[in-house]
């Protein structure tokens, strides 16, 4: 479903991916894991058609994101490390721009957003604007947004950070049981490695741009001698912090917006 | 079409959920009515030059409708720091029509927020002198609200702070208000002045819209539309190039 080859990025002299490769298959539940700054993000825009590889190849169910942009996003949903609701709109009408953006029949959108709001127990506050959602609630309705167009592959950009231990199992649970029910491949990354370890049939750890190792849990395991994939994965990545520069000028604008939006 | 349609509708709900915005928005209109309207009156009439509130009056439409449609364009950079810009830019539509549904439904919003500061200058005394004309004072908020629509969603596809955003109003938005012709006869200026308000494509608005609505005109309607349209296409056109460049 997902094939990447030789894949690079490199910004000026700063190579964020460094040559990496690996294979997705249908079906699949696949983590990929790293530390802050890897290239996990960066790998996803990638993926996703948001940002033009420098080098190296790229396949989404076949065909190449930059020759065929819009069928690729056709063919997958994606849920932003960062929020990507419109908090003035309800979540109602989040998922009906979601639904005709992506061209689902209105009859289609109608019976299945009623389905996936219900599944992710938004239903009851459907009309509420999205601004009054909690993180949790605010995430599972980007979840079911996501699957509102039947997509093959759903990319999930650490979906669970900040939820509490009881939303992000049943974030889970309910991921797992639409990966079954629909058969849909899912890309996730995630900073929790008991949800990896959890979820996850396939794991890639990166760091610094490269895949430093890949295979399902419990090879991970056996190859480092450890009890736990947490384990396994600091005797890959080393247990030196990393420093991410802060987007400084990003930061204080959305201070100064959200001002304004109290004000208002 | 669907999702131009969808991003405009999108545009016009927010901005009916917003009301404290939208009476915030009349102030600053009834204030430059008033203030202006009424203090620079009896200067204006010694002069010879008739009532000053119906004169300022389709200057003041013209700059809410100016201001509105920056504004909205320019929340573009709302959509990027929220997020909300990003799931559009993975839908599976050309970005052109993201653009567009963005920037028509910006229009839209100016014109809704222009008929409203209409009301208020009716309240506030002014009158116009031929009712058959009203159809073309609502073309010409129309097509201002086009133009600096797509002005604002240019400047919102470049855009990436507020710093910016106090640049672009200080040295963009105000000089186009100022140098309109909005608050003063376009006749017997300095020859710089005269040539820097020919340049200003909100000259053009505020003569079409003076000329719908009291019948005094400094070029004629037919080149104001004309230099409207074409300003509009143009910003359009550069508007969608800079928007189909961003990268999130």
């Amino acid at each position: 479903m997902i094939q990447v080859e030789n894949l690079c990025k490199k910004y000026g002299d700063f190579t964020a991916v460094d040559n990496i490769s690996f294979q997705v298959g249908q079906g699949e539940i696949f983590a990929f894991l790293g530390p802050n700054g890897a290239g996990k993000t960066t790998t996803i825009k990638m993926l996703t058609t948001l940002l033009t590889p420098t080098s190296g190849q790229l396949r989404i169910d076949g065909l190449h994101p930059s020759d065929n942009a819009n069928e690729v996003r056709k063919r997958f949903g994606i849920v932003f490390q960062d929020p990507s609701l419109d908090g003035d709109m309800t979540a109602y009408e989040n998922m009906e721009l979601h639904g005709v953006m992506y061209h689902v029949p209105r009859k289609t959108r109608i019976a299945r957003t009623e389905e996936l709001l219900r599944t992710f127990e938004l239903w009851e506050r459907r009309n509420d604007q999205a601004k009054m959602f909690s993180g949790g609630m605010k995430r599972r309705l980007e979840i079911a947004r996501a699957f509102l167009h039947t997509p093959k592959i759903l990319f999930l950009d650490e979906p669970t950070l900040g939820l509490d231990p009881q939303t992000r199992n049943q974030l889970w649970n309910q991921v797992k049981m639409l990966n079954k029910s629909e058969g849909v491949t899912v890309f996730l990354t995630t900073h929790y490695m008991d949800e990896a370890d959890r979820v996850a049939q396939r794991i890639a750890i990166i760091d610094h741009g490269k895949i430093v190792a890949e295979g399902t849990p419990e090879s991970l395991k056996q190859q480092t001698n450890t009890t736990t994939l947490e384990d396994a994965y600091l005797a890959y990545t080393g247990s030196s912090i990393r420093d991410e520069t802060a987007n400084v000028s990003s930061d204080q604008l959305k201070q100064v917006a959200q001002m304004w939006s109290k004000k208002r | 079409m669907s999702t131009i349609y969808i991003l405009w509708l999108r545009e016009l709900r927010r901005y009916v959920r917003s009301r404290a915005q939208i009476v915030a928005s009349l102030g600053q209109p009834l204030l430059y009515l008033i203030a202006l309207g009424f203090g620079m009156g009896p200067i204006f009439q010694k002069a010879g030059q008739g009532s000053y509130l119906q004169f300022v009056a389709p200057g003041v439409i013209a700059m809410s409708v100016l201001f509105s449609s920056v504004f909205s364009g320019i929340g573009l950079l709302w959509d990027r720091q929220f997020g909300f810009l990003k799931e559009t830019l993975v839908a599976p539509v050309p970005r052109i029509q993201i653009m567009l549904g963005k920037t028509l439904g910006a229009a839209t919003v100016a014109v809704v927020q222009g008929l409203l500061v209409v009301v208020v200058c009716f309240l506030a005394g002014f009158r116009v002198a031929n009712p058959l004309m009203l159809p073309f004072a609502l073309l010409f908020m129309v097509l201002i609200a086009c133009v600096f629509s797509a002005l604002g969603t240019a400047i919102g596809s470049v855009l990436e702070n507020m710093q910016g955003f106090q640049l672009i109003m200080n040295f963009l938005v105000m000089p186009i208000f100022f140098l309109s012709g909005a608050l003063y006869p376009l006749s017997n200026l300095p020859s710089v002045m005269t040539a820097v308000t020919r340049l200003d494509p909100l000259t053009y608005g505020v003569d079409g819209l003076r000329t719908s609505l009291i019948g005094v005109s400094h070029f004629n309607l037919g080149l104001d539309a004309l230099v409207l349209v074409s300003v509009a296409t143009v910003l359009m056109f550069v508007g969608s190039r800079l928007f189909s460049k961003i990268q999130v």
